[in-house]
C-alpha cells in the first residue's frame, strides 16, 4: 500500500506493480509461445515498498482482465532483510534492530538485501 | 494438450520500466531536451517553486511543465500564465508515474509543438529545451520507478522535519538535487539544517543540497545556477 497517498485517495502501489508483472510477462509468453501461464513465482524482500496481501488481491483481480493469465496462481516467497555495517564489518537482521548495528551501535550500515523484488519464474504451457 | 513447463525469469520487476526509461532517456538526449523530474511531499511547495523557477529561466530556455499530481493545488493555469507550456497527466489513481506515462506526457507536450504536429503520429517535443514533470505527491513509490529523467530532484520542506532522510532512504538515494524550501521559517522549527544535510550525505554523497525560500525568492538563484548548468551539460554531452 502506498503510504503517501491522502485520505480518501486510496492510491494503489501493488495494482500499478501487477500491471508491471503482467506486461513483462506478456513479452515473454510471446517470445516463448506460451498461451497459458498457470503460475507466477515472485521474489520479494522483507523490507521492499510492496505488502503480500495488497499484492494477491491485486492479483486476483488483475487475472480476470487478461486471458493469458485466467486463474493464474501467485506465489510469493520471502527473502530476509540483512544490514551490512562498515564500522564492524558485521551483518544483522533489519527489521529487528533497524539502521543502527546491534554490534558496536554504528550508524554507518547499509542494506545489503531485502528490498529485492524479482520474478523468479512462471509455469507455462 | 501441451504440457506445463518452467520458464526461469530472474528479473527485476522493475527491469521492463528501467528498459524503457533508459530508451526514453537517450531519445530525449538526441533531441536535447533535458527532464526534471521533481518529486516531494503533498504541500512541500511544488507549486511556488516552478513558479520561480519558470520566472527566472523562462528568458534562456523554451519550458515546459507536466503536472501528474491531479490532487495538488497546482492550477496548471495559472503556471500557464507564467511562459511554459503545461499539461496535465492522468495517472488513474497510481501512486507513482514510469516511463511509459511519462512518455506519453511528452508526447502531449510535443502536439503543442507545431513542427513535429505535422508528422503522423505522436512524437516527443523538439522545441522544448526544460521538461518538467512534477511526479505525484509522494516519497515513496515514485523513488522505485525511473521516469527516464535526466536529473531527479526533490523539495522537502522544514515543517516536514530534517529526519525525512532516515525514514525515506531510496528517495534520497536516487536524487541528484535536494531542496530545503522554506528556510524562512527555520527559528520556528525544531530543524537542525547542519543535521539534516549530514543525513542526506549519509545516503547519498552525490546530493547538492540546497537551502531555499521559493517564496522570498532567498537561494533561488544557486538553484537555477545549478539548473542551467545541468541543461547545458546535458546538451553538451
Amino acid at each position: 500500500m502506498c503510504d503517501g497517498a491522502r485520505e480518501g485517495e486510496r492510491s494503489m502501489h501493488e495494482l500499478g506493480v501487477v500491471f508491471h508483472i503482467m506486461d513483462s510477462l506478456e513479452k515473454v509468453a510471446l517470445e516463448n509461445q506460451v498461451t497459458e501461464i498457470s503460475k507466477v513465482v515472485l521474489e520479494l524482500g522483507e523490507v521492499s515498498t510492496v505488502l503480500e496481501d495488497y499484492l494477491q488481491s491485486c492479483w486476483k483481480w488483475a487475472i480476470r482482465k487478461r486471458e493469458l493469465f485466467a486463474g493464474a496462481e501467485l506465489i510469493v516467497e520471502k527473502l530476509p532483510a540483512l544490514t551490512w555495517c562498515d564500522a564492524c564489518r558485521q551483518t544483522y537482521p533489519t527489521v529487528e534492530y533497524g539502521k543502527i548495528c546491534p554490534h558496536c551501535g554504528s550508524p554507518e550500515t547499509w542494506l545489503l538485501q531485502g528490498n529485492e523484488f524479482n520474478i523468479k519464474e512462471i509455469e507455462v504451457r | 494438450m501441451k504440457e506445463f513447463r518452467i520458464l526461469e525469469i530472474k528479473q527485476s520487476v522493475f527491469a521492463d520500466n528501467d528498459r524503457q526509461a533508459g530508451e526514453l532517456r537517450r531519445e530525449l538526449r538526441e533531441r536535447g531536451v533535458f527532464l526534471l523530474n521533481l518529486m516531494s511531499s503533498p504541500g512541500a511547495g511544488k507549486t511556488t517553486t516552478l513558479m520561480r523557477t519558470i520566472e527566472a529561466l523562462k528568458a534562456t530556455l523554451r519550458i515546459g511543465v507536466m503536472e501528474a499530481d491531479i490532487d495538488s493545488d497546482v492550477d496548471a493555469r495559472t503556471i500557464a500564465g507564467s511562459g511554459a507550456r503545461v499539461i496535465q497527466l492522468h495517472t488513474g489513481g497510481m501512486c507513482h508515474l514510469d516511463a511509459a506515462m511519462t512518455r506519453q506526457g511528452l508526447e502531449g507536450l510535443g502536439a503543442g509543438d507545431k513542427e513535429s504536429s505535422r508528422k503522423a503520429g505522436p512524437s516527443l517535443p523538439q522545441d522544448i529545451d526544460l521538461a518538467i514533470l512534477e511526479n505525484v505527491g509522494n516519497l515513496v513509490c515514485p523513488a522505485e520507478f525511473d521516469t527516464g529523467a535526466s536529473k531527479n530532484a526533490m523539495i522537502l520542506s522544514v515543517p516536514e522535519g530534517d529526519d525525512k532522510p532516515l525514514k525515506y532512504p531510496l528517495m534520497f538515494s536516487v536524487c541528484d538535487v535536494v531542496l530545503i524550501n522554506k528556510i524562512d521559517v527555520l527559528p520556528y522549527f525544531d530543524f537542525d539544517l547542519e543535521k539534516c544535510r549530514e543525513y542526506i550525505r549519509m545516503r547519498n554523497p552525490g546530493a547538492r543540497v540546497i537551502p531555499v525560500c521559493a517564496r522570498t525568492g532567498e537561494g533561488m538563484k544557486e538553484w537555477t545556477d545549478w539548473l542551467l548548468e545541468q541543461v547545458k551539460d546535458w546538451r553538451e554531452g
